[in-house]
């Protein structure tokens, strides 16, 4: 291994290739900013300019660009609502609350430290563990995907907040209902389409996040008349970029069990960067303590640093599968998938012996790729941050153009942008009602996954349901999951035999 | 502010360049999915290799992705008589997506112009797999049609469905009996391979060459009509003995009533492309092997598929007559 790393970092810290580390970041994080924007049309579109260089020239460029739009991404979450890509949508949560407390500097600055901190211990973990964790992530059947997706959903509770149970569970159904629109993924009949083609590929996820975040918080501000007046007398503060000791503690430990959750999670083919930082949020909200569970979706500094780290290790993780096995988990490493094959380099097995500087030099840069992005980002901080200077009114217009245009960018089809408005209203109402948003997209983003992988474990154990305990792996998550279930109830229980015998 | 106006004119010029090229553009290829995927490397991949030869002078492209393929073509009609200038890729989806009804249109709506690429379907399995043959899996699935489950990237009465019926079908096994287990997307049915939740994988040629390639599976069968030069040692349906092939063509389409002379000078244009050592690159890097069909032949190829398919679906019941 060590001849590989010298390997990668001979390829790697040649000066043409440590531009295009610095390029494909450059590049990686202005897209990422970009509401809606994600790294998946830069690289499809990169790809015949990669071709006229080095095989290990372009994968680091293109990895670049992919990890830097997930750095860049919670930017715009943070900032304006709207998110960059969806790996960053859960960045949202909290990180808008702080930013609008006046500490946008200090989310901003969070979000980067955590990225960094994520993407390189990502790359640690591909560095030292890639072959035995490919070996891992084909240990995954659908009945294991089922029972993550369970343990997922079980973070319904870690979205809602006293006496709103009820409506998370609703909001919950009410993603799960909308991921059942388009072909449905098994049978290949259409659901809920109205013979309307548009809606044969489903409704985006992304759609869906920017109508229900970015639109209709900007509608909610035009609605409130009392915030704009506050707003004017006094300013938007942006606060200091700097974090304080204590800050920095209550963090860490948060940010270091994301990286390796989110990096799990993105080695499992059938997951990725957004689910690995919604089961981030969840897990360090169910252990965080009593008092600081309260924060979140406040402006907790944890429910920030959680999904922020566990995205980037996610996306790291997702070169698992890639490199080692030829398994694109995503749109986005499917391209990179043909790049390589087109390069007439066979992704799998053999690739460490056949090409080892393709894969240390990837793996090299991407140690490189994050410090760069670092160096990239905090000094911007202050700048981008002006954003929330700028007077309600024309802020508000800004979130508007730029969510709609990001979503139409990205499908070109003008039916979505009556679509995101549609949802906008819809979740206004919602929201004025008390309804938290997030549960909506943590059912949606599940529903689709959960339901084709259950059919699929079902078709493969000719109905039987005994495959979602027969495997001790199955079994493991499902219990795991009836735990975090039960948790707060046998806390509740504890409390309330506590307050009787009082 | 400052920030603010930088990003707002970085995103109008990516606007303008998105759009404006193509206003400019002598030849235009509409491609009815997105960014990465199969349709839009064969249409990046022939704008590359037109304009390398300097056989056009420019080429753009348009990502128009939706309605399964059917808003492409839905915009082919609307806007293609008005402008001479575009071509729309495709494949064997249009066909199966017209003849399930998922789409309201088929390729009579369309203009044929000429056929590019064929790619085959192939069956793979695990490398450690005792089955080590197709007859093989015959014998067992003739003895137990439910003992081996076959993968397919996409949903039922899909290509990779109907391609894996039609071959046991060739078999005497009804394609009723064909246990077909739906994943959402390529890569992830040749996990389900690979993880073992399944025993085979019904794909295209040129993916399983990838996965057999990275030694972790092998090629049991394909369905080219011959034995393709390229790779020999694959036994096809036919040599084995079962009546049956099928061929994943990629071609073009013109808008619907396209002058014939216009289609005669794309049908030039393509063909000297084929020749060229440019597109040769182009194909030896992504694996194709090239079948070109002219208008007529590739019309006729279109109806036959067309009428094949359709008794494939009618015997699974996806449709009914």
């Amino acid at each position: 291994m060590l001849d590989g790393i010298l390997l990668g970092l001979s390829t790697a810290l040649q000066w043409q290739n440590l531009l295009y580390v610095i390029a494909g970041c450059f590049v990686g994080t202005f897209i990422g900013m970009l509401p809606g924007l994600g790294p998946i049309t830069a690289i499809a579109l990169m790809i015949p300019i990669t071709y006229s260089i080095d095989p290990s020239s372009g994968m680091i460029l293109m990895a670049g660009v992919y990890y830097g739009a997930i750095f860049g991404g919670s930017t715009s979450s943070i900032l304006i609502n709207a998110p960059g890509v969806a790996g960053t949508v859960a960045s949202s949560f909290d990180g808008y609350p702080l930013a609008k407390q006046g500490m946008a500097g200090k989310a901003l600055a969070i979000a980067a430290w955590a990225s960094f901190t994520g993407g390189t211990i990502g790359a640690l973990l591909l560095m030292l563990a890639a072959p035995t964790l490919a070996k891992v992530s084909l240990s995954f059947q659908s009945a294991d995907y089922v029972a993550l997706m369970c343990l997922g959903l079980t973070a319904i509770a870690a979205f809602s907040n006293k006496g709103t149970f009820l409506k998370a569970m609703m909001m919950t159904v009410f993603g799960l209902t909308l991921s059942t629109v388009g072909i449905d993924p098994s049978s290949g009949t259409e659901r809920f389409t109205f013979g309307n083609t548009d809606l044969l590929d489903g409704i985006s996820f992304l759609l869906i996040a920017m109508s229900t975040f970015a639109l209709a918080e900007a509608l909610s501000n035009v609605l409130k008349p009392e915030v704009k007046q506050a707003n004017s007398e006094q300013p938007m503060q942006i606060g200091s970029i700097r974090l304080s000791k204590a800050e920095v503690k209550e963090i860490s430990p948060a940010v270091g069990r994301s990286s390796i959750l989110g990096f799990i999670i993105g080695v499992l083919p059938g997951a990725g960067a957004t689910i690995a930082s919604f089961m981030a949020y969840a897990a360090e909200r169910n252990l965080a303590p009593k008092a600081l569970q309260e924060k979140f979706g406040k402006g907790a500094l944890r429910g920030l640093a959680a999904p922020e780290s566990a995205n980037n290790a996610a996306c790291t993780g997702s070169f698992v599968p890639l490199l080692t096995l030829g398994i694109p988990g995503s749109g986005t490493t499917a391209i990179m998938l043909g790049a390589l094959i087109a390069y007439g380099i066979q992704p799998g097995p053999m690739l460490m012996q056949d090409n080892p500087d393709v894969f240390w030099a990837v793996i090299i840069s991407m140690y490189l790729g994050n410090i760069v992005l670092l160096i990239l980002n905090l000094p911007l901080i202050p700048y981008l941050a002006r954003v929330l200077i700028m007077p309600k009114a024309i802020l508000t217009m800004m979130i508007l153009f730029f969510s709609l245009i990001g979503v139409y960018l990205v499908s070109f089809n003008t039916f979505d942008l009556f679509m995101m408005i549609g949802f906008a209203l819809v979740a206004l109402v919602l929201r004025l009602l008390a309804f938290p948003m997030a549960p909506l997209l943590l059912g949606f983003i599940l529903g689709d996954m959960i339901e084709s992988n259950f059919r699929r474990a079902m078709m493969t154990s000719d109905g039987s349901l005994s495959i979602f305990w027969d495997k001790p792996l199955t079994l493991g998550i499902m219990l795991l999951a009836i735990v975090v279930l039960a948790m707060p109830l046998l806390s509740f229980l504890r409390l309330r035999k506590a307050a009787l015998k009082q | 502010m400052k920030m603010i106006s930088l990003l707002k004119k970085s995103v109008l010029a990516a606007v303008l360049a998105g759009f404006c090229h193509s206003a400019l553009a002598e030849l235009h290829i509409i491609i009815p999915g997105g960014p990465g995927g199969g349709w839009d490397t064969t249409a990046r991949s022939v704008g590359e290799a037109l304009m390398k030869s300097g056989l056009e002078s420019r080429t753009s492209f348009q990502n128009m992705s939706g309605g399964g393929g059917g808003r492409a073509i839905a915009y082919m009609i609307e806007i293609g008589n008005k402008k001479n200038d575009i071509l729309m890729v495709n494949s064997t989806p249009i066909v199966i997506r017209a003849l399930s009804g998922a789409i309201p249109f088929s390729h009579r709506d369309l203009t044929p112009v000429a056929n590019l690429i064929a790619d085959y379907g192939a069956f793979v399995v695990r490398n450690d797999s005792p089955l080590t043959s197709w007859q093989q899996v015959i014998e067992q699935l003739k003895v137990n049609p439910s003992s081996l489950k076959f993968a397919g990237g996409s949903a039922r009465g899909s290509m990779d469905h109907l391609v894996a019926a039609q071959a046991i079908a060739a078999a005497g096994i009804p394609g009723r009996n064909l246990r077909y287990i739906p994943y959402d997307a390529g890569g992830q049915a040749k996990a389900g391979l690979l993880s073992g939740e399944v025993e085979l994988l019904s794909t295209g040629l040129s993916e399983a060459l990838e996965l057999a390639n990275g030694g972790q599976a092998r090629i049991l069968a394909m369905t080219a009509e011959q034995p393709v030069a390229d790779y020999p040692e694959i036994p096809t349906l036919q040599s084995l003995g079962y009546d049956m092939s099928f061929t994943n063509w990629r071609g073009f389409f013109a808008a619907p009533g396209t002058a014939p002379e216009q289609i005669a000078a794309y049908n030039d244009t393509l063909q000297k492309m084929l020749q060229t050592p440019e597109w040769e690159t182009v194909r030896a890097r992504n694996g194709w092997l090239n079948l070109y069909q002219g208008p007529e032949e590739f019309a006729a190829a279109l109806a036959e598929q067309e009428q094949e398919l359709k008794q494939v679906m009618l015997d699974l019941g996806f449709i009914r007559n």
